[in-house]
């Protein structure tokens, strides 16, 4: 549903995503990982149109995304941002109600019932119907993180794409906001793509995974072809060793703290 | 509609309600005070049509609550209109420099005589033109790739209002005695506008406004979240911060031409009303509008009345109530969360 095809993009100040490819198919749910400063969060940027696109091209169901509108691939991709900054704040309901906008006529003042049923709907999927009433900054992170997820949900995307969504959460928030988005995946078919740093978390729920590095695709396939320690050492340059999570059978990673007293006591 | 929408509704109709009437209270008050009060009742009943009270009242007074209307709702629409694109609290009409360049337009043309050759009705064009230049150099200033970056415009603004101020006391101090009385009194403010046709070319260009703040009252929602989210809800943010751009500058610098540099409106009523009614900006343009206009009515009576017969400039009275208000606002605010 989504084909990325040679992309080439950057900012003027030089940082590049050179020949991008991958595809993203309907229901799949894909984690983008990479070291700090390897362009992810620039490849969301050129997806969503933000970014000019220099070369290449990005196909949503075979369209160009580049001749599309904002408005028109608003409502077809939704995006949650690692964190939101605020300065005059709203209600919760308010801002997942923001969600709506790329549907509104141009000379509509009032959401529909229509809006306020989509509103809902989110509200309580995202366990945040509760929280309605209350200011969006007075919210905790885990909380912000779900009142974002119903805000893309009420846009009714085909695809979610979300930075980073669990960067700030305990364990806890972050299983709870990472099983939300795969019952939204398997059970209400949106097709997610989210960046993570926690390739543990990538692992346990992606089908799989893309791995960039240095604004390269560095390797992209299911997480037991890409979390390799020989390909992790060399992208984060540091030692890793691999193994089946005992819990999911998927691979985990771990990091080798103080790796010279390790190599002493051999 | 929900019940809690609904509800949403009728308590923003009550508001608009609310401030309609509470204008319409200070409309008739700054008709009654001035040097020489009148009743209320004397206004509708025993004023005949061509008598001296008459003339007073609809010839002097009436116009100019028409006009601090207009300056009061511009002046504040634009600052909310400015907060929005620029997601800061703390811009103000004044923060751009282009109140600034309308300064300097009109007293260059004192200074020159431009006004004693081509008439009174010169000064607020030449305040019109200053202001306008302002408004096109920062607009190329801080366009780089067809982007408008905004934290540059808010620099480059604060700069040339510097540099403005600069070359206003440049201008005063070689220019003679007779014209810095004039000048200053400008600087001040004044709703004194014997030019009818000013006054309602202030209150076309005022509701004008309004009307383009409601076409873009999604687009302000919308950026509430920043400019990213924004265009991830479908908003075309850079043709919506030009025009808004552009819109807030020419309400301001017509504003200025016409009545002089008026300050803290467009700071303090924002903010006022963001503490009342939230930040939906479908319902903060109009509130914002309405006190803005009536907060300088009243502000002109007052300066009418407080030494009667003599009159202080209005910019005085906005700032020292205004400057109280907003200083009160504050602790309050502090106080209820803690």
């Amino acid at each position: 549903m989504l084909e990325v095809k040679n992309l080439t993009c950057g900012y003027p100040s030089g940082f590049i995503l050179e020949n991008i490819n991958f595809g993203l198919k309907k229901k799949e749910f894909m984690g983008i990982v990479g070291p700090n400063g390897s362009g992810k969060t620039t490849l969301i940027k050129a997806i969503t149109k933000i970014l000019p696109i220099q070369a290449g091209e990005i196909l949503l169901d075979g369209a160009d995304i580049g001749k599309m509108g904002f408005k028109e691939i608003a409502r077809k991709i939704a995006v949650v941002p690692q964190n939101f900054n605020m300065e005059f704040d709203i209600s919760v309901e308010d801002f997942v109600f923001l969600g709506r906008i790329p549907y509104q006529n141009a000379f509509q003042f009032w959401e529909g019932k229509k809006d306020e049923e989509i509103v809902e709907t989110a509200l309580k999927l995202t366990e945040t119907f509760q929280l309605k009433e209350r200011l969006v900054n007075s919210l905790s992170g885990g909380e912000i993180q779900r009142a974002a997820v119903a805000r893309a949900l009420v846009q009714q995307p085909q695809i979610l794409l979300l930075d980073e969504p669990t960067s700030h959460l305990d364990i806890g928030h972050q299983v709870m906001i990472l099983d939300l988005l795969r019952k939204l995946n398997k059970e209400n078919s949106l097709t997610i793509s989210a960046i993570f740093h926690d390739l543990n978390l990538a692992s346990d729920y992606c089908d799989k995974l893309l791995l960039l590095d240095n604004g390269r695709v560095f390797s992209a396939g299911t997480p037991e072809e890409v979390l390799t320690y020989q390909s992790l050492e060399k992208v984060y340059n540091t030692p890793v060793i691999v193994q089946k999570s005992i819990v999911s059978g998927m691979p985990h990673v771990f990091v080798v703290p103080h790796p010279e007293e390790y190599r002493k006591s051999d | 509609m929900s019940i809690k929408r609904k509800k949403k509704l009728a308590s923003w109709t009550t508001w608009i309600c609310i401030l309609l009437l509470f204008v319409l209270a200070i409309g008739v008050f700054s008709l009654c005070v001035g040097s020489g009060g009148f009743y209320f009742k004397e206004i509708i009943f025993s004023i005949k049509r061509g008598s001296p009270e008459f003339s007073i009242l609809f010839d002097i007074r009436l116009p100019r609550i028409i006009l601090g209307f207009a300056v009061g709702g511009a002046l504040s629409l634009a600052g909310v209109i400015l907060q929005g694109i620029f997601r800061n609290p703390l811009v103000e009409p004044y923060t751009l420099g282009i109140s600034g360049g309308a300064v300097l337009g009109v007293t260059l043309n004192m200074v020159l005589g431009i006004a004693k050759i081509l008439g009174v009705i010169s000064l607020p064009i030449s305040g019109f033109l200053g202001g306008t230049v302002v408004i096109i150099i920062l607009y190329f200033l801080s366009i780089n790739k067809r982007i408008l970056k905004m934290h540059e415009l808010l620099l480059c603004g604060v700069m040339i209002s510097f540099v403005c101020s600069s070359l206003l006391m440049l201008l005063m101090a070689v220019s003679k005695t007779e014209n810095l009385h004039g000048i200053i009194f400008w600087m001040m403010g004044s709703l004194e506008q014997p030019n009818m046709n000013l006054m309602w070319a202030a209150v076309i260009m005022s509701v004008f406004g309004l009307i383009v703040s409601y076409f873009f009252c999604f687009d302000l929602n919308a950026l509430l979240l920043g400019e990213e989210e924004a265009a991830h809800l479908g908003i075309n943010v850079e043709k919506t911060k030009r025009l808004l751009f552009v819109t807030a500058s020419v309400l301001t610098g017509f504003s200025v031409s016409v009545a002089g540099i008026i300050g803290f409106v467009g700071l303090l009523v924002p903010h006022f009303v963001r503490m009342f009614v939230g930040n939906d900006y479908r319902i903060l343009n109009i509130s914002v509008f309405l006190l803005g206009g009536g907060f300088l009515v009243f502000c002109d009576a007052l300066a009418r009345i407080v030494i009667a017969p003599l009159e202080l400039p209005v910019g005085v009275i906005t700032g020292i109530l205004g400057g109280t208000l907003f200083i009160y606002s504050i602790l309050k605010k502090k106080l209820i969360i803690g």
